[in-house]
């Protein structure tokens, strides 16, 4: 059965994310064909073309997807799986897939499944539920498998030799939304869904200077992303995006480090699969430590200088 | 114009949870049950647009078990006007409770539909998107600011990367993400208050759904934990360690 994955991108580069997506997607079985549904966005069809395991690229081109709103995507996903006789329709489980999947999954009346992080066959996965605390086994006898599949989980697909490109038709704008602005922040540093290397502050930092001041020049020395708790963004320290956790980004770098984090099983959730854990924190009990490769006990304003200093 | 607001009853998030002994599922006898966090900020939103008059009446739903009245009158405490149970015993996916959902949009007719993102126990972050689907309206996911005018709403979402603002005609379905608001306390008055407000059961059966779960959820694991690490001296055994043991930096 053929499996359509929805690429994702910003109208010049595809998404790092939908590399992990076509390795999920090549474990069902059956030939993957990637959407690339967009304005101007040739570029991104011709680096879906080239990943390994795409058979084929759809490449639909028309102002209404220009801005990769859910609504009229989903119309359009919907109308090729039926046309195209598709078996399955995957994406990331990223912010986009999470929008999408379920629009697409509920017009076909299929129960969609979120968060795949196993694979055994087409029907039979493995998702976390309860903030990673259960891992669950779901069947699913579906006539179309909707899922989206947690990057962390499967490798990213590489490139291989181009796949054909063909032109597909667009919908009509069902036009149930606008988009209005969007601040999206370039960062000179690794995606944080990505990196090698995170280190990730909390409310211990105090400040969003002291973030800045403290962290910056430790991830500079490191290579690292920068991430957040759920209480460093609430208290407007970093941006939105840096939150890792249960309702942030799940993330699983070689090397995790933890400032001033106490380790909410909500925060857990989005780092605990990282290859090593470092927390710094002055609380010895501090739950963090129960998780944590190496810990470190004491004053983060002044271990971390001293780490940043010698690294 | 009326907002109904889907309110799921919950594991409490402070419960580190265990799968049973026949790994059929999660321990749920005598766990601590709480309103979905991300739900309580929904009723909060709600509750806010109609004390600003943009709209005249919230109406919670919750789909469940009699048990999820206890989660209504949470709601109703926070200041929605009237709640309506969904009772069934069965177990609900979120396709179910979706279409459960539209049979009560359609009956209520409301102008905006506020649902958490995410329901806490099974994480899924799909029943919102999914009845926005199912009642042919726009949809804003992970909303952390609602600005409502007279047949529109203008919605600031979290997305991977930073920020993005949709204008949607109304009805139309929101999903709320941790920073929208910060939910109030009820008070003791308002508790006692909403004991007396009204409280509707309808049997799901009654509302033509087919609620038979499409997914079968077989083993229940805990993931393996983490070897116990250790405890660094100082920040020099920590960089020792992290070039010569995990030969990482
Ligand atoms: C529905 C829901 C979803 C959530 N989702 C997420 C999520 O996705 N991600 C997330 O992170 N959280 C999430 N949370 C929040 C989570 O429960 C915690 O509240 C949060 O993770 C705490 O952040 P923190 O560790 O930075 O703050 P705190 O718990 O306040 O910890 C601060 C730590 O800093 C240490 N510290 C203070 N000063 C110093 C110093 N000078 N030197 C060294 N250490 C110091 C303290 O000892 C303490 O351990 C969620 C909560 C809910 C209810
Ligand atoms: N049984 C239910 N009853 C009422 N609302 C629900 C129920 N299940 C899910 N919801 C709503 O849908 C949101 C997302 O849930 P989920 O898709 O399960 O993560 C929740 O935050 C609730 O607003």
């Amino acid at each position: 059965m053929k499996t359509l994955v929805i690429a994702e991108h910003d109208n010049l580069n595809l998404a790092g994310a939908t590399r992990h997506a076509v390795t999920a997607a090549a474990r069902l079985g059956g030939e993957v064909e990637l959407l690339v549904a967009g304005e101007c966005c040739a570029p991104v069809a011709g680096q879906a073309a080239r990943l390994a395991g795409a058979s084929r690229v759809i490449h639909v081109d028309a102002p209404i997807y220009r801005d990769q709103l859910a609504e009229n995507l989903a119309a359009l996903v919907v109308s090729l799986v039926k046309a195209r006789a598709c078996g399955n329709v995957v994406c990331a489980s990223s912010a986009f897939g999470k929008n999408l999947t379920p629009r697409v999954a509920a017009l076909l009346d299929v129960a969609p499944v979120s968060d795949v992080t196993q694979i055994f066959a087409r029907g039979r996965y493995v998702r976390p539920i309860y903030a990673g605390n259960v891992l669950v086994s779901v069947e699913s006898d579906e006539p179309v498998q909707v899922l989206t599949v947690r990057g962390t989980a499967f490798d990213a697909a590489g490139d291989g030799a181009a796949a054909p490109v063909e032109e597909g038709a667009a919908g009509a704008d069902v036009g149930l939304s606008r988009l209005v602005s969007r601040a999206i922040r370039r960062s000179e540093r690794p995606e944080l869904g990505a990196a090698k290397i995170v280190v990730s502050g909390g409310r211990g930092l105090g400040s969003g200077e002291n973030y800045q001041q403290l962290l910056a020049p430790l991830a500079d020395r490191l290579g690292a992303a920068l991430g957040a708790s759920r209480a460093a963004v609430d208290a407007g320290y970093v941006p939105n995006d840096f939150q890792v956790g249960q309702t942030g980004k799940i993330v699983a770098p070689g090397l995790y480090v933890a400032v001033g984090i106490s380790g909410a099983i909500q925060h857990l959730a989005g780092m605990k699969d990282s290859g090593v854990i470092v927390a710094i924190n002055k609380d010895p009990d501090a739950p963090i430590f129960q998780v944590a490769d190496y810990g470190l006990v004491g004053d983060l304003f002044e271990l971390v200088p001293a780490l940043t200093g010698s690294v | 114009m009326k907002v109904l607001v889907p309110v799921k009853r919950v594991v409490d998030y402070n419960v580190k949870v265990r799968v049973r002994g026949d790994k059929s599922g999660v321990e749920l006898s005598g766990v601590k049950m709480a309103i979905n966090p991300f739900d309580e900020i929904a009723v909060e939103e709600a509750v806010r647009l109609r004390e600003a008059q943009l709209v005249a009446e919230v109406v919670v739903v919750s789909c469940g078990t009699a048990a999820s009245q206890e989660t209504l009158r949470t709601a109703l405490a926070m200041g929605a006007d009237r709640a309506i149970l969904v009772e069934s015993d069965a177990e609900l996916q979120p396709l179910a409770v979706a279409r459960l959902l539209k049979a009560v949009a359609d009956r209520e007719q409301p102008g905006l539909v506020i649902c958490g993102k995410q329901a806490i126990d099974d994480d899924a972050n799909q029943t919102g998107q999914m009845l926005a689907a199912l009642m042919g309206v726009g949809q804003a996911a992970c909303a952390s600011k609602l600005v409502m005018s007279d047949a529109a709403i203008e919605v600031t979402r979290e997305v991977d990367g930073g920020l993005e603002t949709l204008a949607l005609p109304l009805p139309a379905v929101v999903t709320a993400d941790l920073r929208l608001n910060e939910p109030r306390y009820a008070t003791l008055p308002n508790i006692m208050k909403a004991k007396k407000k009204p409280l509707e059961t309808l049997a799901a059966a009654a509302l033509g759904v087919d609620v038979t779960p499409r997914l079968r959820h077989g083993r229940h694991d805990e993931p393996a934990p983490r070897k116990a690490g250790i405890k660094v001296a100082d920040v020099a055994e920590l960089v020792s360690r992290l070039k010569n043991e995990a030969k990482l930096i």
